[in-house]
């Protein structure tokens, strides 16, 4: 087994070089980190706009069972940057080295915050928890959209112009997700408002995206031929199709519809990010994917790692949502 | 300004301090909680059903803790250790990677099912989620140690050049990964864990019996962490000695400096108690000059195998490439090994009671155990500076040195400002999590359907709010 690994050449998988096959997994994992933490993230965000008790601990039951799994998303998704394209990792981490240490904060107080505020009952600690939970869940997908807008752009800059209007359509995005899973979770006057956020927040998205391509029409002459190619343009094309799904679909009550719509924004946007970058991986450093991958070796165990368990994991998300799915009942709590 | 590399070493060092308590925590009640909940579905006692819904609240808070502080970790690599991750990636990376897709993945989605689906999922299915949960938490520590015992003895890899600069390829994963000190690191980190968890337990229940609510649910917490101490105390004394010899054997270096063995000598005594005469001594400890109680040839025994007679290489024959700071090694090893035999003591000790049945009455014993609840942790600390201050100044021992692994663009006011956040975030998770902890532990046990015996501390125990 190791002996026919050690002798593979740069074996091509579907038609792909190795490492654009890995180009492809790692933007996958960035894809389910902001599709599911997102609908997380957006829950947190959502939290602000409830001040009765019973309301806020549907919305932390919602997140109760998944957030941490979601999570893991990231992980993978820095750990497989790690092992596939160790100098990417090395430049963009450490070159945007203050805006990562504002993402690992606000993921940590989105995680502990739920935690420590259901552990007492009375009024001032509950409320600063939640103050907590709802900034640590829109601070996390505005830097994380900070840190894609720098990577786009090969940004040497913290903050950009650009990097906060695409912060901002992160968290517009996962409030549309966030909003599309309470949905499916809750009931009665509850569920009429979140279609509304959801429908508002899909315009606010909708709104953000016209304005970042604006700039890089105008602003970024690489960027702009990047962007009129048949893929970027056909994705663009998809983005605006499914945020009128989404508005469609919850003005007919059609609430997985509304759901997996907003699933399919977060991949879009993703996809779009990955299809901009390719064949480079590091504008800032010059860098392709052909230069910055590992050697075949270690690449070829990655593969075969990642060949075995990602549809494992997958089949660990089918029983974690099987098992939680349907509205919350009343007597769950987080 | 401060010198970025000495901040991030602060920073990995602040960090990992505080994280380490927490996979510490939750690979150790990984068994139990399998175990509470095997019995919970087998006997349908109650007692079972409350020991395992107590400890899973701990669990839930241990691996919260844990994730928020690991994935700093994990990050940190990138941000701070930039040329480290650059140059090894190649051979530490799918490690990591994999700690994630097998191990992390799997403990994060069945908690979820542990801890919020128990009318949800038929008994065969929870208890799968129990272990699998477990599972999880100890394949992390193995795909993490994996990693480093490969920095601590690196081995199935070659220096090449690439782009223009030097990079570690891998040329032998078995021999990289199946790496010797991997399994000694492995079996001494998940049997501290164990017996760490079995402390704590022993003491929490301890606290109860000693106060007069020795209630059947902590009568069977002090047993059950009796038995485990028993049996993990002793062991982890004899392996530690045996994983002396191997570290003697690949880390010489390490080795001298846990002895603080300066010049190459035979016939270097082990000093079972030390102490130094003046105050430089304790900065600067020369086992030559240090009083104490010494067997005789019993360090050169130790190295050697059973040669009292073999020599032990000096700290003076390493200067060349720097030694690592041998008072913090020489004396975290000597606090961590005293730990360790004071915890044999009590596991017996306690061991004799149930046996003589007095453990209920014996109160010295529960102030002991009290006093002793979080001490595994301690030991777990200083076991870590051994190992990761010991091989200093080594980031990959004989390979690359921890000031050249540094991002060279790290500014020392950023550096500045992140130590200080952490110091400051972290001081105030510590407290926070503490104050969980402990108002659950006073709260006591959750009542239970037709719980034959109601904890008292749901009727009448003063809680805070």
């Amino acid at each position: 087994m190791i002996e026919s690994v050690l002798s593979l050449d740069s074996a091509p998988l579907f038609g792909l070089p190795l490492e654009a096959v890995w180009f492809v997994v790692l933007f996958f994992f960035l894809a389910m980190f902001l599709f599911l933490d997102g609908f997380d993230f957006g829950i947190g965000a959502l939290f602000a706009t409830r001040n009765d008790d019973e309301d806020r601990n549907q919305l932390l039951a919602a997140v109760g069972p998944f957030w941490d799994g979601n999570e893991v998303w990231l992980v993978v998704f820095g750990g497989a940057m790690f092992a596939a394209f160790p100098a990417v990792y090395a430049n963009l981490f450490s070159r945007n080295y203050l805006l990562l240490f504002a993402l690992l904060f606000a993921l940590g107080l989105r995680g502990l915050a739920p935690e420590f505020y259901e552990q007492r009952e009375d009024r001032g600690w509950r409320r600063a928890w939640g103050w907590a939970f709802v900034v640590g869940s829109v601070a996390a997908p505005f830097t994380l959209g900070m840190f894609a807008a720098n990577w786009l752009l090969g940004s040497t800059r913290l903050v950009t112009i650009p990097g906060v209007v695409v912060g901002l359509a992160v968290v517009a995005l996962t409030i549309v997700e966030g909003s599309g899973f309470l949905v499916l979770k809750t009931r009665g006057e509850l569920r009429t408002e979140m279609r509304r956020y959801g429908t508002r927040a899909a315009v606010a998205y909708l709104a953000l995206v016209v304005v970042t391509l604006g700039w890089l029409l105008v602003m970024t002459p690489r960027l702009r031929d990047a962007l009129l190619a048949p893929l970027p343009l056909a994705l663009v094309v998809l983005t605006v199709l499914l945020v009128v799904g989404v508005i469609a679909a919850h003005r007919r009550e059609a609430d997985v519809a509304a759901f997996c719509a907003s699933g399919g924004l977060a991949f879009g946007l993703v996809a779009l990010v990955a299809t901009l970058l390719y064949p480079t991986i590091d504008p800032a450093a010059d860098l392709t994917v052909g230069a910055a991958v590992v050697p075949l070796l270690s690449l070829n165990l990655m593969t075969i790692m990642a060949g075995v368990l990602l549809p494992i994991i997958l089949g660990y998300f089918v029983v974690l949502y099987s098992v939680f799915s349907g509205p919350i009942e009343p007597e769950e709590t987080y | 300004m401060v010198d970025p590399v000495v901040l991030s070493r602060a920073q990995f060092a602040l960090t990992i301090i505080v994280h380490i308590v927490f996979p510490v925590l939750s690979m150790g009640l990984a068994p139990f909680l399998v175990y509470f909940t095997w019995k919970e579905i087998r006997t349908h006692e109650p007692v079972y059903e409350q020991l395992r819904r107590f400890w899973a609240r701990v669990f839930a808070i241990s691996f919260v803790t844990g994730t928020v502080t690991g994935i700093v970790l994990e990050f940190e690599f990138g941000t701070n250790w930039s040329e480290f991750s650059r140059a090894a990636g190649a051979v530490i990376a799918g490690p990591l990677a994999t700690e994630g897709m097998m191990a992390f993945f799997l403990e994060a989605v069945f908690l979820g099912v542990f801890l919020f689906g128990r009318d949800r999922v038929s008994d065969r299915t929870y208890f799968a989620s129990a272990f699998l949960t477990g599972l999880g938490s100890w394949l992390s520590a193995t795909w993490i140690l994996i990693v480093n015992s490969w920095m601590q003895h690196p081995r199935g890899y070659q220096l090449v050049t690439r782009n223009g600069e030097t990079v570690i390829t891998l040329t032998d994963p078995i021999a990289a990964y199946a790496n010797p000190r991997f399994f000694w690191e492995f079996v001494h980190m998940q049997n501290s864990a164990v017996l760490s968890v079995a402390l704590l337990i022993a003491g929490i229940a301890a606290y109860y019996v000693w106060t007069g609510r020795a209630t059947a649910f902590w009568e069977r917490s002090l047993k059950s962490a009796l038995a485990v101490m028993v049996v993990s105390a002793p062991f982890q004394v004899i392996h530690g000695d045996a994983y002396a010899r191997h570290i003697a054997n690949t880390q010489p270096e390490k080795f001298a400096a846990m002895e603080a063995v300066w010049e190459t000598a035979r016939y270097v005594p082990e000093y079972i108690i030390a102490f130094p005469t003046t105050f430089s001594q304790i900065l600067d400890p020369r086992a030559k000059e240090l009083v104490g109680i010494g067997i005789p040839g019993m360090a050169s025994w130790l190295a050697s195998g059973g040669n009292p007679n073999a020599p032990i290489t000096g700290l003076s024959e390493f200067a060349n490439v720097g030694t690592p700071p041998i008072a913090v090694v020489f004396w975290s090893f000597r606090i961590m090994v005293a730990l360790g035999f004071w915890f044999i003591v009590l596991a017996f000790w306690g061991g004799y009671r149930w046996r003589t049945g007095e453990l209920l009455e014996d109160r010295l014993l529960h102030k002991a155990l009290m006093a002793s609840s979080v001490l595994g942790f301690v030991a777990v600390e200083f076991g870590w500076m051994v190992a990761e201050i010991g091989r200093q100044p080594w980031i990959i021992q004989g390979v690359m040195k921890t000031s050249e692994a540094v991002s060279p663009d790290l500014s020392g006011s950023d550096a500045l400002l992140t130590f200080a956040g952490f110091a400051v975030g972290y001081l105030g998770l510590l407290v926070l999590v503490v104050y969980v902890l402990v108002r659950l532990i006073r709260r006591g046990p959750p009542t239970v359907r037709d719980g034959p015996d109601r904890n008292p501390g749901d009727q009448g125990v003063p809680t805070d709010d």
